[in-house]
């Protein structure tokens, strides 16, 4: 059935929108994590 | 408490796993739309765990303004957040689900269509929060939430009685469900409003780390200034 | 202890006074006005039929584009002249501050309402089918609860960066049931179509509901500047 292409259209579109947050907090995590190192090392 | 986050996450992504297969291949077929139908397990849950983020956030914006609790004002923010995701998708998966069955990819169907206001007043509060730079974001951020939540009821029934004058068709079923897709769609549910859970929490320790970053930056800056 | 009305009242009038004295603000929105309803005319090519079925929308968000011109400069003065940090160490009541800018605003925008409608008229060769004087309800109802809002979240935007976007931004989505409700209520009125009671009903408890916060919230939006 055609129709079925929409079905898997959203539900792969569902599982992107939540990688795409998951990801980009992730990054945010990263970036975060390298800032406190760097401050660490400016108090030595 | 550390450990727990991560257990709590590989059983979410396990109950999302039986969710899915429960909703392709265990759930009976509908009668008139087909597989298509299917969508209805990730659109209505989608749906349901926006609304209660939502929820929670206008209780902790009512909660910060009255004890300015700073743990209270990063719960807002992370369930605002999350909030506006599971929104998007129930935005996105409406007209797909929509262009095949009815051949339309919008109509004033009164859930999208308070889901469509619902989105747009929280990205306006996420914008309000970016654009902000007072340290009285989180009071203008709380009003902004409650000045949101006063609105719904009345978005609801401008929409229901706009679509009593101009009928449109319901996307999402109206009427009675069979209690096995009810089954599959509380699954599903569940699984999802776990994973709201998990991504909250994170958001919530990734806020908490910003915070702690910021002020030990700021408080850094200021020594150097001393010196 | 200074009563609200008084205070309300004084600083209204000094606006209007202010306002009176350079009319540069009002003129160049009263032309801005004149240019939207010229421009609605280009774009939506009206004939007798369809232009009755879309006018009610088309009028409102002419007035609402031209009311957001009017309520980005609602607190500019005050902020020029930290007159905001001198009411927040006074006794006054802030809620008077606010409802005076409210009010003032009110006058502002339902004077270009004034000189937009007619031309919408003629433009648009518009006749009211329906009961013509419900049309008064539905533009005092529809501009305070533009306005309310409006003003309440000019103060809100204004110590955030991008300010003048931040307001239509943050107003928008907050009015749709307000503007729904104007829109089909003046459809109706003009198409003679039925019944705006509904509409009018809803705008009123609109008003009712969004006055109410903005007078209880605004001592706190004040102190947060």
């Amino acid at each position: 059935m055609n129709a079925v292409k929409y079905l898997w259209a959203a539900y792969i579109a569902t599982w992107l929108i939540h990688g795409i947050y998951l990801g980009s907090l992730a990054r945010r995590y990263g970036r975060l994590r390298q800032r406190m190192k760097d401050l660490g090392k400016k108090e030595k | 408490m550390k450990r727990t986050l991560p257990i709590l996450a590989v059983f979410t992504a396990l109950l999302l796993a039986y969710a899915f297969y429960e909703a392709i291949w265990v759930a009976p077929m509908e009668r008139t739309m087909g597989d298509v139908q299917r969508i209805f397990y990730y659109h209505v849950p989608s749906a349901w765990t926006a609304f209660l983020l939502f929820t929670v956030n206008l209780v902790a914006s009512v909660v910060y303004l009255i004890q300015r609790s700073p743990k209270a004002d990063a719960i807002a923010l992370v369930s605002a957040e999350v909030g506006v995701v599971f929104c998007t998708i129930v935005l996105v998966t409406g007209p797909i689900w929509a262009r095949p069955v009815w051949g339309i990819w919008w109509t004033w169907d009164l859930r999208l269509t308070l889901t469509l206001v619902l989105w747009l007043i929280y990205v306006s509060y996420l914008v309000l929060r970016r654009f902000s730079d007072s340290s009285q974001t989180p009071k203008l951020a709380a009003v902004l939430a409650i000045f949101g939540a006063l609105d719904v009821p009345l978005v609801y029934f401008s929409i229901w009685f706009f679509r009593t004058q101009h009928p449109q068709p319901v996307i999402g079923g109206g009427g009675s469900i069979d209690p096995r897709m009810l089954h599959v769609l509380l699954i599903n549910w569940l699984a999802f409003s776990c994973f709201a859970v998990v991504v909250c929490w994170w958001r919530y320790r990734l806020e908490m780390l910003q915070r702690a970053v910021d002020e030990a930056e700021s408080l850094e800056s200021l020594m150097g200034v001393q010196q | 202890m200074i009563s609200l009305r008084s205070i309300t009242v004084a600083t209204l009038t000094k606006d209007i006074r202010l306002e009176w004295r350079s009319r540069d603000a009002i003129n160049s929105m009263l032309f801005f006005s004149l240019l939207v309803v010229v421009i609605f005319s280009f774009s939506f090519d009206p004939n007798a039929e369809e232009s009755r079925e879309i006018a009610g929308g088309l009028i409102w968000v002419a007035f609402l584009f031209a009311a957001v011109v009017a309520l980005n400069q609602t607190w500019a003065r005050e902020l020029r002249n930290q007159v905001l940090d001198a009411y927040r160490v006074s006794p006054a009541p802030a809620n008077a501050l606010f409802l005076a800018k409210a009010l003032g605003n009110f006058i502002l925008v339902s004077l270009l309402e004034a000189v937009m409608a007619p031309l919408f008229m003629i433009f648009y060769n518009l006749r009211a089918l329906g009961p013509a004087w419900q049309l008064i309800p539905v533009a005092i109802l529809g501009t305070w609860a533009l306005v309310v809002n409006g003003t309440f979240f000019a103060a809100m935007s204004l110590r955030t960066r991008s300010r003048e976007i931040m307001l239509p931004l943050l107003l928008f989505p907050i009015s749709i049931p307000a503007v729904q409700s104007m829109v089909e209520a003046t459809r109706i009125i003009l198409a003679g179509d039925g019944s705006a009671r509904f509409w009018i009903v809803l705008l009123l408890t609109y008003d009712v509901v969004f006055t109410t916060s903005c007078l209880a919230l605004f001592e706190t939006i004040l102190q947060a500047e």
